[in-house]
């Protein structure tokens, strides 16, 4: 893999305003309930990306599937991507959300330190984050504080490392054995 | 139950009563009921299962990692061996992630084509589901209707693609070639026979009581809790919440389709059954509706940076041998940016995360796998059930277990 230009970090930004000039009504009613809980809105390829700080993740996720007119009650993905070891802030974690009686869409972005890549799980709010979060902790080592059962899903449970991150080579250190 | 037939010395009584002593089991991966390489670490109580926990990664391969390595059209031949049942469902999921991404329209015939060939897959993976699940459950002979039904699909992929487990057949920006001449025909006589098929399959297997008896009130799990565990496709719709992407967020022109989306409200085994063999009419309605609608046109974008040349055009113009060249020595650049694309595949909703940061390769790719959320709801629904019962529900999840190790 070539090295990350640092540049690109944040693309999205120069597709914001010119792709689409109306702000989603969904980051729209987010902010004017709760203006804290959005750090920036996304808006590119007709996707609507909402950054939220660490903090504010269960809160904001609680207020999006309860919401009147917004009704996220579905999750359907949640992922991590590491920028790589030289960005910093350097993870991001990704929820992608959805309603099953509005059937609209949103990203929830938060984006994490290295030294201190913990962010408060959403088992709470959705039962189905408990094997994403899982994964995501498995691949990236990012800490999903109070999951109820934070374990390796797919790799073995004495793997060294996190196999996603953009430092941890193809091959891996060596070859894996079960003895 | 206690039984009430007098002559029965009382030590033979059969009673229903927890036994007090826990038993855990381990349940695979070697067992040929949990559809690949799936363990479950059941605790019993007696027959009844107290807690049962799914162990997965036996066929993790690191698919997402290998992503990162490779050119975004390399990328396609690893999606086809996720779902390996589906494979047609996630080369389409994977396409259209990028194409967002690159921002290309898709010739209509392409897009036609598409849809015809994955709903004839769609039709393959649910007669797959039907054989096993069937024969989980006891009923040998229907796995052989269906598997020669699925065999006829898997020729005429075969004659379009040239593979019939790991097609590959999509690209970046169309098809990797057009239909093969006779091909309308062959999919004319399936669709000529596969409503007979269908009737067959039904009284083979659905008027059977045992069949019935073991599949009707097993496994419920209610609407709020499918949709809390993020169950998808014909799990959810089995349990009366009517979703389908290709309603709810439609993609490759399937608004302009005329089908039904099949919902059952009963909740369980039977309930995910019936879903699914509605579907399979719905999707053979969508495939005949392709095929009328096919016209001679391209099966490629119109984008020369992205898309390979032909080969005639290769020998006779030069820009052409020049894109080819750098297409496969050195990729396409692919703006920065990233996209969430879902699509309805055969087990429910197939989401593609794509990031950009430029270049020719992603810098994250993510399938969120219908399987594996599927599977992740087992715990729940299993929890009470015999263990019989636990291979029926299996079935009726439809686990694949290349999409859910990934």
């Amino acid at each position: 893999m070539e090295p990350q230009n640092p540049q690109t970090n944040q693309p999205e930004n120069e597709l914001t305003s010119s792709e689409t000039g109306t702000p989603s009504p969904i980051a729209a009613a987010l902010q004017r309930e709760h203006p804290e809980w959005t750090s920036e809105v996304i808006e590119a390829l007709g996707e609507t990306t909402i950054v939220v700080p660490r903090e504010h993740i269960v809160d904001a996720c609680a207020f999006l599937k309860t919401a009147p007119g917004l009704e996220f009650n579905f999750l359907s993905d949640l992922c991590g991507f590491d920028r790589g070891p030289e960005e910093e802030p350097r993870f991001e974690v990704n929820y992608h959300l959805f309603s099953t009686t509005k059937f609209h869409r949103v990203r929830l972005k938060v984006v994490l330190n290295e030294d201190d890549a913990h962010v408060p799980s959403v088992t709470g709010v959705w039962r189905t984050a408990n094997w994403h979060e899982r994964e995501t902790y498995d691949l990236f080592g990012v800490i999903f504080d109070n999951h109820p059962d934070l374990r390796r899903i797919l790799l073995p449970d004495d793997w060294q490392g996190h196999a996603l991150r953009k430092d941890f080579p193809l091959r891996g250190y060596e070859p894996y054995s079960l003895e | 139950m206690s039984t009430s037939v007098a002559n029965i010395p009382p030590q033979f009584e059969i009673v229903d009563q927890p036994l007090d002593t826990q038993m855990t089991i381990s349940m695979g991966p070697q067992h040929p009921s949990t559809h690949g390489v799936l363990r479950l670490e059941l605790v019993l109580d007696g027959e009844s299962v107290v807690k049962a926990t799914p162990d997965i990664g036996y066929l993790h391969t690191g698919m997402e990692k290998l992503f990162e390595y490779r050119k975004y059209q390399q990328g396609i031949v690893i999606t086809d061996r996720m779902d390996y049942l589906n494979p047609l469902g996630n080369n389409l999921a994977y396409v259209m992630a990028v194409e967002k991404l690159l921002q290309i329209e898709i010739p209509e015939r392409a897009q036609i084509i598409r849809v015809l060939t994955c709903e004839l897959q769609r039709i393959a993976s649910h007669l797959v589901w039907l054989g096993t699940h069937a024969l989980d459950i006891g009923a040998m002979t229907v796995f052989f209707y269906a598997f020669r039904e699925r065999e006829k699909i898997l020729n005429m992929i075969e004659s379009a693609s040239g593979g019939r487990l790991t097609p590959s057949y999509f690209r970046i920006g169309g098809l990797m070639m057009d239909i093969p001449a006779g091909f309308e025909r062959r999919v004319k006589q399936f669709l000529d026979d596969f409503p007979h098929a269908v009737e067959e399959f039904h009284k083979l297997i659905t008027g059977n009581r045992i069949f019935q008896k073991r599949t009707q009130g097993v496994g419920y799990i209610s609407a709020e809790d499918a949709i809390d565990w993020g169950l998808s496709g014909p799990c959810l719709r089995g349990s009366g919440v009517k979703v389908d992407v290709r309603r709810t967020n439609p993609y490759c022109g399937y608004d302009n389709y005329d089908f039904e989306i099949p919902v059952e409200q009963d909740c369980d085994v039977w309930a995910r059954y019936m879903v699914r063999m509605r579907e399979m009419i719905e999707s053979h309605k969508i495939v005949t509706q392709a095929l009328a609608r096919l016209r001679p046109g391209p099966v490629k974008a119109d984008a020369p940076k992205v898309v390979l040349p032909d080969r005639e055009a290769m020998k006779t113009h030069m820009d052409a041998l020049i894109h080819h060249f750098l297409i496969v020595a050195e990729g396409f650049d692919v703006p920065p940016g990233e996209v969430y694309h879902p699509i309805e595949a055969s087990k429910g909703e197939l989401g593609v995360y794509v990031k950009s940061t430029g270049g020719p390769k992603p810098a994250r790719v993510h399938f969120r796998g219908p399987s594996f959320v599927n599977l992740s709801a087992l715990p729940h629904i299993a929890q009470g059930e015999m263990i019989a019962d636990v291979v029926a529900i299996i079935g009726s999840l439809d686990i694949v277990l290349g999409e859910i190790d990934r």
